[in-house]
Order: structure tokens, then C-alpha cells, then sequence
């Protein structure tokens, strides 16, 4: 029978929660790694048994974590993420030059086909890979290398690369983003990066349509389309139909653009889903009411999801890589938030339910659809 | 035989129950003890100190016969009494940590 497995990391471990495909009793699963802040816990497609975890703490820096029996048991793998060469400054938050530093793992991209083949983005921004399961990890160092590199600054959680897409159409394409540079493209695996942020406009910047030095909160593909990007910005929700060459604002009628996390429908490439959040300053929902906006137009049209969430009083916020979709038949969608929530809907949105109420700030949401 | 004992975060990812007992050959400093205790737990390096025996961690504290040695050189002999094994080497998480 078929079922789900969401894997939620958090500011205090990693839970994984299951369900059969009716997606209405859930089975919980942890803390792992209790006390530990699990950035993000992604499975393979290549094999869903097999699972990568963000932990890191401040005492102890960065550990990946690896399961290969869907979540049951784990083991440490390789932490060493070495920058290549010398690396240089980046801008620090006062415009000075600042050493690249590694802080630790935001987002763990597993390849398409290989199972030991993992794509992770860090903080201070860049990305590396590992060919053996997590046991090394290798810098692709062009990205960090980029010429804009030393004008790179952070964004408010820091300068980190957050969102790796691997196209599955043209192999050897991928897309990744970083607070606060921007989306870039490679076309070649990774040995070379150029900017893709035209389009972009943005202020505290002093060029509002500079190359670089967006803050791109978030980049979200369906695998059947992979041209037509979406993209949550600091402010600003945008698309690209040209992989990226350009973009244009979608934000349309949202209650705010601003937000975190954004999502396309697994089986409908033009219904995407984000959570528009006050502003920069109010990291919560607009008059305290939690709401996901569907747009089943690829944007600027959206429609708010409230059918089960609350509508008052709610003061939490949903992060970037905390929103996933399943695949079964009736799309399902994930998300968690700050204080603690996980929610599902096994309706494409149109009504949710909390899995689990009371987890520490949920950091990253993934989902697998299991056969 | 030396003993240490590791904050609680390092025993969970270690899956060690109590204290450790490591035996030095040679001298027993604070290089040699961090040395054998990641041969023995690999999934420790990193975490302490950084990789290939580097500078200890900002947020991570070296105590023993209530004295602070985080910061005395890492070759220097470590006190008599965690030599012998009566008093422990204490590997900390600061206050400010977590």
C-alpha cells in the first residue's frame, strides 16, 4: 500500500513522521539526534531507504548523518566540508570584508539517479558533493569563485546556499540560490555558474536590478517543466519560463509578497503554494491568521487556504525549506512552522490538519511518496 | 588509564554510556588524550577540535582537578592526578553554547 514519510528537521532534532496513503493517522518518530539543530533530512530518489541529515550544534559544529533503512537506524558519515584553495572574504552585514567561514550544512540535495551521490549547501555560502555516500566531501569551487563572490553578503540567517535544484530533462543542469547573492545556473555539472537574476529588483541593495546581491529566499521547479522557475524573494514572488534568463513579478493579489518557502503541485505544474509572512520586520502571518496561498494559474492569481488553520492568534513563521508536496494521486502538502507545527493536507490544500503540534522550531519539512 | 568524560551531545553521538577509558602510550597531554579518543570515535572529529588535531572548538571547554586548561598548550603534560586516572579530564560545552 501506498504512504508517505515526512522528514522534519529541527532547532532540537529531526522527527519522522509516516502515514499510509489516506494520510490521516500518523506515526511519530523521535527526537533523532536530540538536542542537535537538524537544518534539513532528505531521502534519495534513487533509493528511499536511503536518508542524509543537517545536524549541527554550536558546541560541536556539523555532522551528517545517514540512514539506510528509511529513518530506523543512522550513522555519522563525514563532516569535513574544507573550502577549496584560499577563500577569500565575502561583504559582512557592515559592507567590510569578511573571511569565508564554513558554519554548517543548510540543505542536503541527494543526486537523481545515485544514492551515494549528494549535492550540500552551506553556510558560509557553498556547495559541495560528495561521490561515496557522505563519507567526503568535495567544494565545486567556481561557484564561491564566481567573480561577484567577494560582494556576496548575508542575509538576515546568515550567507548560505539553501536551494540546489537538479534538472532531470537537461542532466547536468542545476539551479541554487543563496541569501543574499541570488539564483545562479550551471550548465555543466557544477564546474561553471553564472548569475540568473534578471529581472530581480531589489531595495537595500545599491543597485536595485544588480546582477547580484538579491536576497532569493527560495527556488521551487516541477521535474516535467524544469524552464518555468518560481521563486520567493525577500519581497517579491517571481517566475522565470527561460531556466532562469529572466524573471517577472507574480506576486499579483497577495495580502504581502514577502515569505519563505514555495512550492509547485506535483501533478499540476501551473499550482503553486507559498505563505506570505508580514514583512522582514513581522516574521508572522498578516493579522495573525495562518494562511497558504494557492495559485492554480502559476501565479499572480492566488486564493487563500485557511480550512483548518488558524485564524487568529497565530504569531509563528514557516522557513524556507520547511514546505514539500507528495505525489500520490491527490497531491499532498507539507509544512512546518516555528512553533512547532506540522501540517498536512491531503487535498492539494483545500483543508489541513496538524500531524504533530508541539515539535521544537520545525526548520525543513521533506516528504517521500512510498510505493 | 585516563579517564574523560564528554558532554552529554558528544556521548549521544558517540553512543557512549558513562565515561571513557582511554590508555596513552608515552606522555599524556591534552593532544595525545584528544588524539586517542577520536581514534577510538571517529564520528568525534571535527566536533571538539577541528579536523586533523586543529584548534579547539570556540564553544568547547578542556577542565580537570578543577582548573580551566582550554587554554594551555596542547603538549604540555596534563596534571598527575588525570594521569593516573584518579581525577577525570572534563571535555565541556560552555555556558553559552546550545
Amino acid at each position: 500500500m501506498s504512504g508517505v514519510r515526512v522528514l522534519a528537521g529541527t532547532r532540537k532534532g529531526a522527527f519522522v513522521l509516516t502515514s499510509d496513503g489516506t494520510r490521516k493517522a500518523w506515526n511519530v518518530s523521535g527526537p533523532h539526534f536530540a538536542g542537535w539543530e537538524i537544518y534539513h533530512v532528505k531521502g534519495s530518489p534513487a533509493d528511499p531507504d536511503r536518508l542524509y541529515a543537517s545536524q549541527s550544534s554550536g558546541w560541536s559544529g556539523q555532522v551528517i548523518q545517514r540512514s539506510d533503512d528509511g529513518g530506523a537506524t543512522w550513522a555519522p558519515v563525514g563532516n569535513q566540508f574544507a573550502y577549496q584553495g584560499t577563500p577569500g572574504t565575502h561583504q559582512w552585514y557592515d559592507g567590510t570584508p569578511h573571511p569565508w567561514e564554513f558554519a554548517r550544512v543548510w540543505h542536503l540535495e541527494p543526486s537523481l539517479d545515485d544514492p551515494d551521490v549528494v549535492y550540500a549547501g552551506v553556510e558560509d555560502a557553498g556547495l559541495f558533493r560528495t561521490d561515496d555516500g557522505g563519507q567526503s566531501w568535495q567544494e565545486l569551487p567556481t561557484l564561491r569563485g564566481h567573480e561577484s563572490g567577494s560582494s556576496w553578503q548575508p542575509g538576515a540567517g546568515g550567507m548560505c546556499l539553501h536551494t540546489i535544484l537538479l534538472d532531470p530533462v537537461q542532466r547536468g543542469r542545476m539551479f541554487a540560490a543563496i541569501s543574499a547573492a541570488g539564483a545562479f545556473r550551471s550548465d555543466d555539472a557544477g564546474q561553471t555558474w553564472r548569475p540568473i537574476n534578471k529581472g530581480l529588483q531589489s531595495e537595500g541593495i545599491p543597485d536595485p536590478d544588480a546582477e547580484v546581491g538579491h536576497c532569493v529566499h527560495r527556488l521551487a521547479m516541477h521535474p516535467s517543466r524544469p524552464d518555468v522557475l518560481f521563486m520567493q524573494k525577500h519581497w517579491d514572488v517571481m517566475r522565470s519560463d527561460n531556466g532562469g534568463e529572466s524573471w517577472r513579478e507574480i506576486s499579483g493579489n497577495l495580502p504581502t509578497d514577502f515569505g519563505f518557502p514555495i512550492d509547485v503541485h506535483a501533478h499540476e505544474p501551473d499550482t503553486i503554494y507559498v505563505v506570505p509572512i508580514t514583512s522582514d520586520a513581522e516574521h508572522f502571518p498578516p493579522e495573525g491568521k495562518l494562511r497558504v496561498y494557492r495559485s492554480r494559474t502559476g501565479g499572480d492569481d492566488w486564493e487563500p487556504l485557511t480550512t483548518g488553520l488558524p485564524q487568529e492568534h497565530c504569531y509563528v513563521n514557516v522557513l524556507r525549506d520547511a514546505m514539500a508536496v507528495d505525489s500520490l494521486d491527490t497531491c499532498g502538502v507539507y509544512f512546518g512552522t516555528t512553533g512547532g507545527q506540522v501540517y498536512a493536507s491531503a487535498d492539494s490544500g483545500d483543508s489541513w490538519a496538524p500531524i504533530v503540534r508541539d515539535l521544537p522550531a520545525v526548520l525543513s519539512v521533506e516528504v517521500q511518496t512510498l510505493s | 588509564m585516563i579517564r574523560v568524560v564528554l558532554p552529554g551531545h558528544l556521548r549521544t553521538l558517540a553512543r557512549i554510556d558513562g565515561e571513557v577509558q582511554l590508555d596513552i602510550a608515552g606522555p599524556v597531554t591534552q593532544r595525545s588524550v584528544l588524539d586517542a579518543l577520536e581514534a577510538r570515535y571517529p564520528m568525534l572529529r571535527g566536533t571538539i577540535r577541528d579536523h586533523d588535531g586543529g584548534p579547539r572548538r570556540a564553544f568547547i571547554r578542556f577542565f580537570a582537578c578543577e582548573q580551566d586548561l582550554s587554554h594551555e598548550p596542547p603538549d604540555d603534560p596534563l596534571p598527575d592526578a588525570v594521569a593516573a586516572g584518579t581525577e577525570p579530564y572534563l571535555v565541556v560545552g560552555a555556558m553559552a553554547g546550545g
